[in-house]
C-alpha cells in the first residue's frame, strides 16, 4: 500500500523536482538553503505585544517544527508566513519575513498572488462542503493554473496521489469532502493545498484533531511531502515534532527561546527552558 | 444495617420541595393548555363562519334576451323570478346584448348567482319574508335553485353585491405588492448584510448602524406607512393607492428582518471555511461568492419568506398609503390603484350587510392559509438545508 503509493506520488511529482529558480534538482543537493526567513518579527495584537523580535531560517525542502506551550506565538507566527494576520483587525506588524529574499509583506505584494506560493492546512480538517473533486479544482480553476477538464481531471489526480488519498476515493470524486473521516479530510485538505502547486505549505497542527492512526498517515505524508515542498509545522507533539521536523525551533512567551536541527534540540538543547519543556517540566 | 436513603419521604420539607415542584408543573401545562384552546377556539370560530362562503346558491333561469331587455336587464327575466336573481347578473344582461349583437331575439338557460338574501337564508344565517321563503324552497325541491362551489370568490373582485364579491383582485394587489417589496427589499437587504457582516470594519460607526438596523426592526408598522407617504407619494410623486408605493413602504419595512436574518445566516457559516478560502488564495469577494453565500443561501431565503410573510399580513402602513381602496377591476400594472387580502379583509369587515360576514372570515382563511404556506415553506427550507458543523 504504502510503497505503491510512493511511486504514483513519484510519477505525479515530477513539475516539482526543481528548484525555486526552475533548474533541476540534482540528488547530492543536500545543503540546505534558506526559503523563508523572519528577521526582528515584532507582532501586537491591539496593546498585547505577541511576538518579540523574531529571527527565524525556514530552509528549502525540509521540514521545521515550531513547538511551545500554548499561548506562546508559534501559530501566530505560523500565520505571518502567508499573511493570515491580515485578516484579524488590530494586528500590527514589525520587522521582514521574506520568501526567496522578497519581502512578503512590501506594499507591491499581493496577497492573493503569495497564498499561491504558501498553501496552509488548518488544525482541523476544513474541506469546503463541496464533492472531493470540487475541493481540489476550486482553487486552480479560480487561478486559471487548471482549465480544461482533462488538465483538471489530471491534477485532481496527482494532487490526491500526492496526498495519499487516491486510492481511497477514487471512485467516489463525487461525495462531499465533509463525509470522509476525519484523517482523510485532513489528507484532502493537504491535497487541496498541494494542487495550487505551492512552494511552502503551512500546517497548523495538522494532526491535533485526529485520532493515533490517521496522525500516523499524515506524519507519514508529511514525510513525503518534504521532498518536493518547503514545510512549516506547528505541533503541540513533541514526539512527533522529533518524528518529522528535520529542523525545530521551541517558542516561548512569544520569543524563539532555540532554534536548531531536531537531534540537537532534543538530544543536547542549550537553553535550560528548553530542556524543561522537552523534558515535560512545564507546558 | 442504618437505612439512610429511604427515610426521608417523610421529611417536610422535601414533601413541600416536591408540591411546589408539582404545583409549578401544573401552571405551566395550564398555561399550555389555554393557549392551545384560544388557538382551537379562533380557528374553529373563523372556519364555522366562513367556509360557507366558498359556496353559493344558484338559479337555473331562462333569460329571454328581448327587445325590451336590450335597456334593463330585467325584463330578460320571467317576473317571479326577478326578486330571487342577483341584481348583478340581472344589471349585466343588456351589457352582454351590446357586446354580442347575435344574442338579441334569442333565449338561454343559465345557472346564474342569486340574490344574496337568498343565499343567506339557504346557509342558515338570515331569514326570509314567509312567502319568498316558501317560493324559493319549492324551487330547491324542483331543482330549479342549487348549491355550487363558489368560483367566483376566487375569479371576482371586490364588490357592492355580497353574491359576487371575491378576493381575485386584491390577491392580484397582494402579489404586486409583494414583487416590489422583494425587488426593493432583496437585494438591498442582502448586500447590506454582506458589507456588514464580510467587509466592514468593527468600528463605532458601523456599531452605530448596527445598533440603528435592530432598532429599525422594532419600529411600529404604521410609522413606515408615514414615511412611505412622505416619501415615496408627496416627494417621489408615486401614485397614490398603487402597488408601487405600498411594496416600496412593505420594503422599507422588511428591510431591517432581511438584514438581520441574512447576517445570522452569514455569521453561521463556520470561520475554519472562510479561512480555507483565504488560504488558497480567494480574494474577499470570491470567498463571499463561491463559500459563504451557497451555505448561507437557505438561511436567507428562509428569513426572507418570513419578512415577506410578515409583509403579506401587514395592514396599517398600506391605509396610510391609500390601499384601502375600492378596487372590483384586478389593477393590471404597479402603478394602478390596488388593494391587499388584509386590506380586503378589513374593508369587508366594516361592511354591515350580513353575508359580508362569512367573505370576511373566508378572506381571512385564505390569508391564513397563505401565511401558513409560506411559513411552512420555511421551514422546509431550513430543515432540507440545515447543515450542522
Amino acid at each position: 500500500m504504502e510503497t505503491e503509493v510512493k511511486t504514483k506520488t513519484a510519477t505525479g511529482a515530477h513539475t516539482m523536482a526543481q528548484n525555486a529558480d526552475g533548474s533541476p534538482m540534482t540528488a547530492e543537493q543536500k545543503q540546505p538553503t534558506v526559503k523563508m526567513s523572519a528577521r526582528d518579527l515584532n507582532l501586537w495584537y491591539g496593546d498585547t505585544q505577541a511576538l518579540y523580535d523574531i529571527n527565524l531560517d525556514c530552509y528549502s525542502r525540509e521540514v521545521t517544527a515550531l513547538i511551545g506551550p500554548s499561548g506562546c506565538g508559534k501559530s501566530t507566527f505560523l500565520r505571518c508566513l502567508n499573511r493570515m494576520n491580515d485578516l484579524i483587525p488590530q494586528v500590527r506588524l514589525q520587522g521582514d519575513v521574506t520568501l526567496d529574499g522578497e519581502d512578503i509583506y512590501d506594499h507591491s505584494v499581493d496577497v492573493v498572488q503569495l497564498r499561491t506560493f504558501i498553501g496552509m492546512v488548518f488544525q482541523k480538517p476544513n474541506p469546503f462542503p463541496k464533492s472531493i473533486y470540487e475541493n481540489i479544482a476550486y482553487a486552480p480553476r479560480l487561478h486559471g493554473t487548471g482549465t480544461s477538464r482533462s488538465e483538471l481531471d489530471d491534477l485532481v489526480e496527482s494532487s490526491l496521489k500526492r496526498a495519499g488519498l487516491w486510492n481511497e476515493v477514487a471512485d467516489r470524486l463525487d461525495t462531499p469532502g465533509t463525509e470522509l473521516s476525519g484523517g482523510q479530510q485532513q489528507r484532502l485538505c493537504i491535497a487541496r493545498a498541494i494542487a495550487v502547486n505551492p512552494e511552502v505549505i503551512l500546517m497548523d497542527e495538522p494532526a491535533s484533531a485526529l485520532d493515533p492512526l490517521a496522525t500516523a498517515t499524515v506524519e507519514a505524508l508529511i514525510h513525503e511531502l518534504k521532498d518536493n515542498y518547503t514545510i512549516v509545522i506547528v505541533t503541540h507533539n513533541l514526539q512527533q515534532a522529533a518524528r518529522v521536523a528535520g529542523y525545530t525551533a521551541f517558542f516561548h512567551m512569544g520569543k524563539v527561546v532555540e532554534f536548531n536541527d531536531t537531534d540537537t534540540l532534543f538530544t543536547n538543547p542549550k537553553e535550560q527552558r528548553t530542556e524543561d519543556y522537552i523534558t515535560g517540566r512545564f507546558g | 444495617m442504618q437505612r439512610r436513603l429511604t427515610g426521608s419521604a417523610n421529611d417536610p420539607r422535601i414533601k413541600a420541595r416536591y408540591r411546589g415542584e408539582k404545583r409549578f408543573k401544573a401552571y405551566t401545562v395550564t398555561a399550555l393548555f389555554v393557549a392551545f384552546a384560544i388557538i382551537i377556539a379562533f380557528f374553529t370560530d373563523i372556519i364555522s363562519q366562513g367556509y360557507t362562503a366558498f359556496w353559493r346558491t344558484e338559479v337555473n333561469v331562462t333569460i329571454d334576451y328581448n327587445e325590451r331587455a336590450e335597456r334593463i336587464g330585467r325584463f330578460a327575466l320571467a317576473e317571479d323570478m326577478r326578486e330571487i336573481v342577483s341584481r348583478g347578473a340581472v344589471r349585466s344582461i343588456p351589457l352582454d346584448i351590446r357586446n354580442n349583437p347575435e344574442l338579441a331575439g334569442t333565449t338561454r338557460q343559465e345557472w346564474v348567482p342569486t340574490y344574496s338574501r337568498i343565499d343567506q337564508y339557504f346557509k342558515g344565517n338570515e331569514e326570509l319574508p314567509p312567502e319568498m321563503a316558501a317560493q324559493v324552497e319549492e324551487l330547491m325541491e324542483a331543482g330549479v335553485i342549487r348549491t355550487t362551489f363558489n368560483w367566483a370568490f376566487f375569479t371576482a373582485g371586490d364588490s357592492k353585491l355580497p353574491e359576487l364579491a371575491g378576493i381575485f383582485s386584491a390577491v392580484v394587489g397582494s402579489i404586486f405588492v409583494l414583487f416590489v417589496t422583494l425587488i426593493f427589499a432583496f437585494p438591498i437587504g442582502v448586500m447590506s448584510a454582506i458589507y456588514l457582516e464580510e467587509f466592514a470594519p468593527d468600528n463605532k460607526l458601523t456599531q452605530l448602524i448596527e445598533v440603528n438596523i435592530n432598532n429599525l426592526a422594532a419600529v411600529p408598522s404604521i410609522i413606515f406607512g408615514l414615511l412611505g407617504l412622505a416619501v415615496f407619494i408627496n416627494t417621489f410623486g408615486a401614485p397614490r393607492s398603487s402597488a408601487l408605493v405600498g411594496g416600496l413602504t412593505l420594503g422599507l419595512m422588511t428591510l431591517p428582518i432581511i438584514i438581520i436574518s441574512t447576517r445570522a445566516a452569514l455569521r453561521a457559516v463556520p470561520d475554519p471555511i472562510r479561512l480555507g478560502a483565504f488560504a488558497m488564495g480567494c480574494s474577499r469577494w470570491q470567498v463571499v461568492r463561491d463559500h459563504v453565500l451557497p451555505l448561507s443561501l437557505p438561511g436567507i431565503l428562509t428569513g426572507t419568506i418570513i419578512g415577506l410573510a410578515q409583509a403579506m399580513g401587514e395592514t396599517a402602513p398600506l391605509i396610510i398609503v391609500g390601499m384601502i381602496a375600492y378596487i372590483p377591476e384586478a389593477p393590471g400594472s404597479i402603478f394602478e390603484s390596488a388593494t391587499v387580502l388584509p386590506a380586503q379583509i378589513f374593508t369587508w369587515a366594516s361592511e354591515p350587510r350580513k353575508a359580508f360576514v362569512e367573505k370576511t372570515a373566508a378572506g381571512i382563511i385564505v390569508l391564513l392559509a397563505v401565511l401558513l404556506t409560506l411559513n411552512a415553506a420555511a421551514v422546509f427550507l431550513r430543515r432540507k438545508f440545515e447543515r450542522r458543523w
